[in-house]
Order: C-alpha cells, then sequence, then structure tokens
C-alpha cells in the first residue's frame, strides 16, 4: 500500500537524519490515487511537511508551469514561516518549483507578478483566497490546481473564516474539478465533521482518514500556592513563587494563561520575585506584531527561559526545546488542554510535561476534572455548527464580482461545503435576495439593486464600483474598535492595541499595565493612546469583552460528577476535601442532573445561588432572564453575578417557588423581550452586518469611523426588529446567539435537562459552596445591560446628594 | 413620559425625553435633524440599509404631534437627508407627512443637507424663525441669545458604575439649547467635541434621553469619546 518515498526524496530524509514516517508515505500514496485526505496528528509529527510532499514529488517528477498546491494556514505568520520551511528542501534539491505568499501583507507589485506568472505553490490565508476568487480571472488562474492543503483544520472548522474557507473550497471544485485535497488537524473529538469538511462533495465519505497515534500520554501534575488556597479570583498570583520555581527548574517554560489581562498581571508578578533575572517575556495578541514576532525568535534561538503566553501561541509553528507546559488558571476544556501541552516536547517518543496551576478551589475542581478528561482521552469542543448565513452573503456577492453564475448552480455548489450541505434552498434565495435589494419586505429598493438578472437567468454584478467595495470588504474578522498604545513624542514606540472601551475608562494621569510595562496615560491623540513610562497609584489591566472561554459542556460535566462521587475526593487536596464535606452538611452537593439552587438572607438582601455548570456565557444570559422573573414576580431583583460555575443573584424580597425562575418558556417571550435590548445581541448583529455587508467596514477613498459603524448598527438592529423580525439578517444572528457571547443553546439544554429536578436548600446563612462567587460580586461588572437602570440609579444619587432644585433647571 | 422644565430668555420652555423642546405658552413643538430618506440615500451608494427609517422616524413625530396637539412644528433643518430627499419620499409615508402639516403650521428651517425648500409637503420654509424672545435656526451661531437649534446630533457617555452608558442629548446653558436629532439612522457627535464645547463656555447641563424621563448631568460630567479618525 504505502509507497517507498522516491529519489531524491528518500537521500533527502536520509541525510537529515530522518526516517519517511509511515502517515507520509500513506498521503504520498493517496495522492497518487488522486483521494482526498484527513490528517489527524499532534503537534510536532511533521504534518505539514506530509501535506507538501506529494507535491514536491510530483512537481519533481513533472514540472510545469502553473498552480498546482494551494495552502491555506489560519495565520498570515504560519504561511510565511511555512514558505521558508519549504524553501529549503527545494533548494537543497534544486527542485524547479516556484513558492510565493499572498496574504493580507503582501504589497501590490509582487500580487501583479503573482497574477503574471502563478507560483507551483502559493501559501494563503481564507481571506485573501476569497479576496482571489472574487477577480474575473480566478477561472482561468486555478484551473491549472491539482492539490489543496488546509492547514489547522480544527481551528477554521466551525468558525465563521471556517465557514468561508468551505465556500471557497466548494467554488475551487468547480473551478479545478480534479484538485485533491489534504487537511491537517490537531487531534478533536469530532472527526467526522472535518473529514466532511475536507470533503470535495461535503459528505466525508469520499475522503481517507489516516491518524497519527498522540504518542505517551502527558504527564500532567498540580501545583497548588504555598501558604493558603483562595477561595476566589482567576489570576493565579498567588502561585507566582511555585511558578518560578518551576521556570528555574526547567530548560524552556510555556506559561498559559486564559487571558491578557492575566497575562500582563502574572508577568508582572513573576518579575517582582525574579531575582536571578531570567529571561522571562510576554506574548499577547494586543502586542504589536513586531514585538511578539521577536519573543516567538528568541524562543526559538533559546534565549528564553519562559514566555508568558494567552491563546495567541495555541496554534502556529514549532518552536521546538518547549520543556514544560504550565497552565495557570482553569484550563476550561479537555481538547484545549492538550493543544496547549502539545506545545511541549515536540517529539514523539518523548512524554510531555504538563502543570496545572488553579487558581481557586473551583478550578482545583476543574483541574482534577481535566487530568481525568485527558487520562480518558476525552476530547470535548462543539460539533460544528451550521454555516453563517452572512457569510454566505458574502460569497454570494464575492462569486458574482467573478462572473455571472446561475442560482441553481451555486445553490448545488454551496451545498458541497460540508458547513451548508442542510442549506435550504428558502434561506439560499433569501441570502441573494438579500444580496440583490436588501430583501426587505417593503420593495423599495428596485432601483438601487446590486445584482440583476440577464434573459438566461444569470446573475450579474451590476458595477464595477459594487464589486471594488465589495473586494475591500472581504473577510470574517469584525474587531472591536481598538486604539493604538504608543509612547508620546515623536519616534515614541507603538506597543500594541487596546480596546477603545478601555481607553475612555481612563482619565489622563490614570496608570495601568500592558505589555509588561507599567504605563501612564497622558491622553488621547487622534487614535492614539499616548503614554509614558511609570507613575504611581492602583494600575488598571485592560479587559477584553469575550476575553474569556467558558467551560466546556463535557469538563462541566466531569465536575459535576466528581461533585457528587465523594470517592474523587481523595485526589482533591485537603482544604478542597473540606470545603466540600461542609458544604455536604450545611446545604447539599449539586447533582449530575438536577440543579441545586439555595437561598439565603445576608445583610439587608437575599441571595440566590444556582449551581448550572453552564459557563460564564450561557450563565449571563440566564441572569438576565432569570432576574426579569423576578422583577416579574415581585421579588425584586437587585442584581447578579455569573461565572462559569454558578449563577447568583440578590433581591430585595425573598426568593420562593424557585422552580418557576427555571422553567423552560423563559426562552420564550423573555429572550425575545431581552433580545430586543441586549447590547450582547446587538454586537452580534453588528458582527453578521457587517460580513453580510450591510455595513461597509471600508468605503473607497475614506477610512469609515468604525465607531459609527457600531452606532449605525444599533440603529439599524432596532429598526429591522421593528419592521421584519424574520429578515434574514436577525435570523442569523439568532442562530450565532445560539452559541457564543449568549449561549442560548446551553441554557435551553440545562432547563430541560432539570425539568421537574430543581433542588431548592433554604438556608440562614452562606454556604460554602457559595463563598467564591459571593466574593466576586463587586469584582465583575454587575447587570452591565441595563443602562437605563444605571442611569436612574446614578441621577437619583446624584440628586439625593445635590438637592436638585424640582421645579426646574436654573441655568 | 415626564418633561423636564427648562428656563431659557425668560420663557419657560419643556424637554420631551423623547427628543423635542415644547414651547406651552406658544403651543410650539420644535424637533430636530429628522433626516427623512437617509436609507434610500444610502442604498443609492450601495449600502441597501433597511428602508423604514423615514416610517420609524414619522412615527416619532406623530407620538409628539399626539401628546402636544401643538399650534406650530419647527424642524430645525436636515429635515431631509438630501436635496432629493422628498421626491423619494414613498407614497404611504408623503401621505403621512401631508396630513400632519395639514394639521398643524410646519416651520421647515432650511440645513446643511437640505438647503433648498422642501416642495409640495405643506408648511412653509425659511433659512430661520423668530418667535418672541427666541429664534429656531439650524445651526448655534456664536453669541447668540435664547437660541434653539439642531445640526450637531449631540450625544454624550456618563459613567456610572464602573460602566459608561451613551445616549444622545439636549445640550443646555442659560442662553441657547441644542436638541438631539430625531431621525431613526441619525448617530451623535460627542459633547465634548470642540465642535460643541466652543458654544458652552461655561458649561452648562446635558439631559440625556431616557425611556420615561431625562437624566440630567453636568456638562462636565460626560466623557470624551476618542475623536473619529481622520477622514
Amino acid at each position: 500500500m504505502a509507497a517507498a518515498l522516491p529519489e531524491p526524496f528518500s537521500a533527502w530524509f536520509a541525510r537529515q537524519g530522518w526516517t519517511p514516517r509511515a502517515h507520509q508515505l500513506r498521503l504520498l500514496a493517496g495522492a497518487a490515487a488522486g483521494r482526498s485526505v484527513l490528517l489527524v496528528a499532534p503537534t510536532g509529527g511533521g504534518k505539514t511537511l506530509a501535506g507538501f510532499l506529494p507535491t514536491l514529488v510530483a512537481l519533481h517528477a513533472a514540472p510545469r508551469a502553473g498552480l498546482h498546491t494551494l495552502y491555506v494556514s489560519p495565520l498570515k505568520a504560519l504561511a510565511a514561516d511555512i514558505a521558508r520551511n519549504l524553501m529549503r528542501p527545494v533548494g537543497e534539491l534544486s527542485l524547479d518549483i516556484t513558492i510565493a505568499t499572498r496574504t493580507g501583507d503582501t504589497p501590490a507589485a509582487e500580487r501583479r507578478r503573482q497574477r503574471a506568472a502563478p507560483p507551483n505553490i502559493l501559501l494563503t490565508t481564507p481571506e485573501s483566497l476569497a479576496v482571489l476568487l472574487s477577480a474575473p480571472e480566478a477561472a482561468a488562474a486555478f484551473a491549472t490546481l491539482s492539490a489543496i492543503v488546509i492547514d489547522e483544520v480544527h481551528a477554521l472548522a466551525g468558525s465563521k473564516r471556517g465557514d468561508q474557507l468551505s465556500l471557497s473550497l466548494a467554488r475551487l471544485a468547480t473551478l479545478a474539478p480534479a484538485a485533491r485535497r489534504i487537511g491537517l488537524s490537531a487531534t478533536v473529538a469530532h472527526e467526522a465533521p472535518l473529514a466532511a469538511y475536507v470533503s470535495p462533495d461535503g459528505s466525508g465519505n469520499d475522503v481517507d482518514r489516516i491518524k497519527v497515534s498522540d504518542g505517551a500520554p502527558p504527564a500532567i501534575t498540580m501545583i497548588l500556592p504555598g501558604d493558603r488556597l483562595p477561595w476566589s479570583g482567576h489570576m493565579g498570583l498567588a502561585a507566582a513563587p511555585e511558578i518560578l520555581a518551576r521556570i528555574r527548574s526547567a530548560g524552556m517554560t510555556i506559561v498559559f494563561v486564559n487571558t491578557r489581562a492575566q497575562a500582563e498581571l502574572l508577568f508582572q508578578e513573576l518579575w517582582k520575585l525574579n531575582e536571578p533575572t531570567l529571561p522571562i517575556a510576554i506574548h499577547h495578541g494586543s502586542l504589536e506584531p513586531e514585538q511578539r514576532r521577536r519573543v516567538e525568535q528568541a524562543m526559538a534561538e533559546g534565549r528564553l527561559r519562559a514566555v508568558v503566553a494567552t491563546s495567541s501561541l495555541d496554534l502556529g509553528i514549532d518552536w521546538g526545546g518547549v520543556d514544560q507546559v504550565l497552565q495557570v488558571g482553569a484550563p476550561k476544556g479537555v481538547s484545549r488542554l492538550l493543544q496547549r501541552i502539545g506545545r511541549a516536547n515536540h517529539r514523539m517518543d518523548e512524554v510531555s510535561r504538563a502543570v496545572l496551576v488553579p487558581a481557586n478551589r473551583f478550578e482545583v475542581l476543574e483541574c482534577e476534572a481535566a487530568i481525568a478528561g485527558v487520562a480518558a482521552g476525552a476530547l470535548d469542543g462543539e460539533a460544528p455548527r451550521p454555516g453563517g448565513l452572512d457569510v454566505l452573503a458574502q460569497h454570494v456577492l464575492g462569486t458574482a464580482c467573478a462572473g455571472p453564475f446561475f442560482p441553481d448552480a451555486l445553490y448545488g455548489e454551496v451545498r458541497r461545503a460540508a458547513p451548508y450541505a442542510a442549506l435550504s434552498r428558502q434561506d439560499f434565495d433569501d441570502v441573494v435576495a438579500f444580496v440583490e435589494t436588501g430583501g426587505y419586505a417593503l420593495a423599495a429598493y428596485e432601483r438601487y439593486r446590486k445584482l440583476f438578472r440577464d434573459a438566461e437567468g444569470r446573475l450579474h454584478v451590476r458595477s464595477e464600483r459594487i464589486a471594488r467595495q465589495h473586494r475591500m470588504n472581504i473577510g470574517t474578522i469584525v474587531e472591536q474598535p481598538l486604539l493604538k498604545v504608543r509612547y508620546a513624542g515623536r519616534g515614541g514606540g507603538t506597543l500594541g492595541e487596546v480596546e477603545e472601551y478601555f481607553v475612555n475608562m481612563l482619565t489622563p494621569g490614570d496608570t495601568f499595565i500592558f505589555a509588561g510595562r507599567l504605563l501612564r496615560f497622558l491622553g488621547l491623540r487622534e487614535t492614539v493612546c499616548e503614554v509614558a513610562d511609570g507613575g504611581g497609584g492602583d494600575p488598571k489591566v485592560p479587559a477584553y469583552a469575550g476575553g474569556r472561554m467558558p467551560l466546556t459542556t463535557g469538563l462541566a460535566d466531569r465536575v459535576r460528577c466528581m461533585l457528587q462521587d465523594a470517592s474523587t475526593w481523595g485526589a482533591f487536596p485537603a482544604p478542597v476535601r473540606e470545603w466540600l464535606t461542609m458544604q455536604k452538611i450545611c446545604s447539599g452537593l449539586p447533582g449530575r442532573n438536577d440543579l441545586l439552587v439555595e437561598t439565603f438572607p445576608r445583610g439587608e438582601r437575599f441571595y440566590l445561588v444556582a449551581y448550572c455548570f453552564e459557563g460564564r456565557n450561557a450563565h449571563q444570559t440566564l441572569g438576565m432572564l432569570v432576574t426579569r422573573r423576578m422583577e416579574r414576580f415581585g421579588m425584586v431583583p437587585l442584581g447578579f453575578v455569573a461565572t462559569d460555575y454558578v449563577l447568583a443573584c440578590w433581591s430585595a424580597r425573598e426568593p420562593t417557588g424557585v422552580a418557576r425562575l427555571f422553567e423552560q418558556d423563559m426562552l420564550g417571550d423573555d429572550l425575545e423581550a431581552w433580545m430586543a435590548e441586549s447590547s450582547m445581541l446587538r454586537r452580534t448583529f453588528r458582527n453578521v452586518a457587517v460580513i453580510a455587508g450591510l455595513i461597509e467596514r471600508h468605503l473607497p477613498g475614506a477610512e469609515k469611523n468604525r465607531r459609527q459603524v457600531s452606532v449605525n448598527s444599533d440603529l439599524i438592529y432596532d429598526v429591522l426588529r421593528r419592521h421584519q423580525p424574520d429578515h434574514i439578517l436577525l435570523r442569523a444572528t439568532r442562530a450565532d446567539a445560539a452559541g457564543g457571547l449568549t449561549d442560548v443553546g446551553r441554557i435551553a439544554a440545562l432547563l430541560a435537562r432539570v425539568r421537574g429536578r430543581v433542588r431548592h436548600r433554604v438556608l440562614s446563612r452562606v454556604s460554602p459552596l457559595a463563598v467564591p462567587v459571593l466574593l466576586e460580586i463587586g469584582r465583575e461588572s454587575v447587570r452591565g445591560e441595563e443602562g437605563e437602570d444605571l442611569l436612574l440609579e446614578e441621577a437619583e444619587l446624584v440628586a439625593e446628594a445635590m438637592d436638585a432644585p424640582r421645579q426646574g433647571w436654573l441655568l | 413620559m415626564t418633561l423636564a422644565p427648562l428656563h431659557l430668555v425668560g420663557e419657560r420652555l419643556m424637554l420631551d425625553p423623547a427628543g423635542a423642546l415644547v414651547w406651552p405658552a406658544q403651543r410650539l413643538l420644535a424637533v430636530a435633524d429628522l433626516h427623512f430618506e437617509k436609507g434610500s440615500a444610502a442604498a443609492s451608494r450601495g449600502s441597501l440599509l433597511p428602508p423604514w427609517d423615514t416610517r420609524v422616524t414619522l412615527d416619532r413625530l406623530a407620538a409628539l404631534l399626539r401628546r402636544h396637539a401643538p399650534r406650530t412644528v419647527v424642524a430645525l433643518g436636515d429635515s431631509f437627508h438630501d436635496a432629493a430627499g422628498a421626491s423619494r419620499l414613498l407614497a404611504a409615508d408623503a401621505a403621512r407627512l401631508a396630513a400632519m402639516t395639514a394639521a398643524a403650521d410646519f416651520v421647515w428651517v432650511l440645513g446643511n443637507h437640505d438647503p433648498a425648500p422642501p416642495e409640495g409637503i405643506g408648511g412653509i420654509s425659511t433659512p430661520e424663525w423668530r418667535a418672541g424672545p427666541l429664534v429656531f435656526r439650524h445651526q448655534a451661531v456664536a453669541g447668540a441669545a435664547g437660541e434653539i437649534s439642531g445640526h450637531f446630533h449631540p450625544k454624550a457617555q456618563v459613567p456610572v458604575r464602573g460602566t459608561l452608558v451613551s445616549r444622545a442629548c439636549f445640550v443646555a446653558d442659560a442662553r441657547r439649547v441644542l436638541l438631539p436629532a430625531l431621525g431613526a439612522y441619525t448617530g451623535g457627535l460627542d459633547v465634548r467635541d470642540a465642535a460643541i464645547a466652543r458654544l458652552f463656555p461655561r458649561g452648562g447641563r446635558i439631559f440625556l434621553l431616557g425611556r420615561e424621563r431625562l437624566f440630567s448631568f453636568a456638562y462636565a460630567a460626560a466623557r470624551s469619546l476618542p475623536p473619529a479618525p481622520p477622514r
């Protein structure tokens, strides 16, 4: 079955001291047979080279001009690195193969060169591919294509970028029907949907699956802060001395954290203790790309002992030489933890070493559950959801920009993309109608249509101006408004970008921590946040909306199981065992299939704590819905706070008949009413409207103010909701809201699961398990949605204090 | 719905939380920046925004007319998003507007978006309009007193309990009032922007629009929004 590696490749492998791996040879054989393949392998398995080997062999045997292989990666930097890595065998074997990258950073002159003389191998990103496919010359340029390599498929499938790529791949299958595909993926929970994703017909039946074993299971341990186990908090700073000791004991360590704010704080804390001045760096997605590259370079050269990093280091090339991985704070999911652990010891024959550092008691449970999950190989992660209709809208217009199409043919083509396999004709037609005239029930825009139909029924883009405008707006990443952080003065260096929202909260003179430095805010200069070093006071830390991953369903389930089963408690440290035992005595433990709700008085208020374990996003939404109901039942709710594990509400009156607060019907009218006002729904709608092209990010000749886009989308949302609630973009918004920021899907599952099984404990005081969430109150922003209530409160407080004249303002 | 009283050069005025000004003594209602047909203007440039903006704005205007039954309605300019706006009104919307202008005396103050008087919709047009000690114009003039104007679409954000709440607002001092925009698709200009700030050198008050009432703050309580990137 597996072909041997032909010369001169086998000799070249031998010179490197490599033996061809079984999966590399199987890929070669599959390619020779024209089969598409999904290769699932842990990082460090020589995956990427395996993906290119068939191309190199084929082009060596039969050199030719024109595009042969397209490589798509989720990261621009990865495309560039892979290009460099490919140059080596190509150079050393003197192969007659041309290679080029095409990303958003590619200069115009280089693009022109690529158009005139396409390279044999083109490395690109989903966005740049969509731009290439929207050009009239796309059909000719891609006709010669023989192979498509899709890297990090697991990171793309299930996301909007993945939806976009799947549609581009379906287009390529029409332009170059013979092109086979190779999907490269890390180990995942749902392999079949990934095979379908890679599949040219969307079924997955035409894809060979090659799985490389994960090698030795990783060795995972847990360390706790020396003196005491915190009750709350997520930063894990208490364990800094232990973390530093671990860094000292190993050659090179990646310290993974969950948020950028946590990265900044832990980095500061480590340096306070870092008396031997070990080279420790910081890496996260808001830092200036140049600075990130310098850190990566230093890692590759072995000049660092540790990097404090967020998910910005989850993907990407292997740096090698990483001896251990530390995860500070809850791991949030088994697959995510494995991906991070895989960053250590990329040699297949060695055991990866990882250390978990929980930041609080609940996280101890979560860490134990994750260790058990890794041992059981219980990968988690949601199965990919259906493709977004907003992305489809963008694709429909892009397709029209390349040339006229028959709707029937495009519908057939789109359904060969796995995320759209189940797309209904009605939804497709509605999307096309949206692209044509906005798809409004009020037919007002006939004369402004973007597409027109010719006599044969083909759809054409109306003008070159519309096509040009569209190409400027391709892409599915909608950024929050960001402001650059720069040192004041001429030639002041840029440190990175922070969310505009954070800067709005700063007053000149305030200090904050960013890029591992203590900075003083001087002021805004155009769109730049100007800073200087130093300053005193209590520094703020930029926090980012949606920066936290919620706990996965699988891991939540494990935590619930462990709580129920006291025989598993032996693994826990003594303070945790004691804590759970006390909870059992004072109240009760949350069951696997019920919902424990405690109510108790404290101070002037009544508290209601529900142990849902559905993740922070779902709890946030649930909090909005439950407090609405409490309001209706006269319980006078005052606020709520959500963690990954529990929801706590407080009220002026005692909550009674608690089960009715968790009835499934809240997902009907209450949800609808909340959606009308929810800022999260508005944010979701804004993303949908931008991706679908209702709102343009870039207008020819002018950079549209991004804040204004956000304002406009709110106004549009209000008008559309009122006049056409079933509009295709509102349908797309609701579909997005089922996951993501609002996570309505998980609430629905929870309410169904616990129906008739709400276990209400009326307590006289706070229970041990409820202490952590009560400590979160005051730390978390509470009821962030209800601007109206906040305004009222503020205005009344001010009125009280100032004794404002009731007869009117004398000005 | 609670209106906020406001005294300006000896006249007692009322601010409506929907974003309009009422002069009870004269049974006069003033509204600003309706921007009718902004949606279709965007559509003609390739952004197919939902087409109901004129209808929504008319709904707001109709509610104000019902609530206050004014004898005179002064629209403070930019009533139409562009000079051709009136000609793009859908028949149903044009009929509603005609019914309104038949029921009250409409004064269309001209704005920078609609410098020509609208045709065939009733009412009179004028660059500015005076009544007693008050002057109604589109854009405020430095040094004016008793002036009621629109143009800027003022909007403010106020820090409350660790978060910022951002709303359209009135801005007022003892000499003038700026009205928020009433149009469905009208964005806002930060009240701290220099263009507004220089009209209120000694500060003043801002009144943020709420569902049922206005929320009053000192002008200085508003926090600056970052300025727009260069166009």
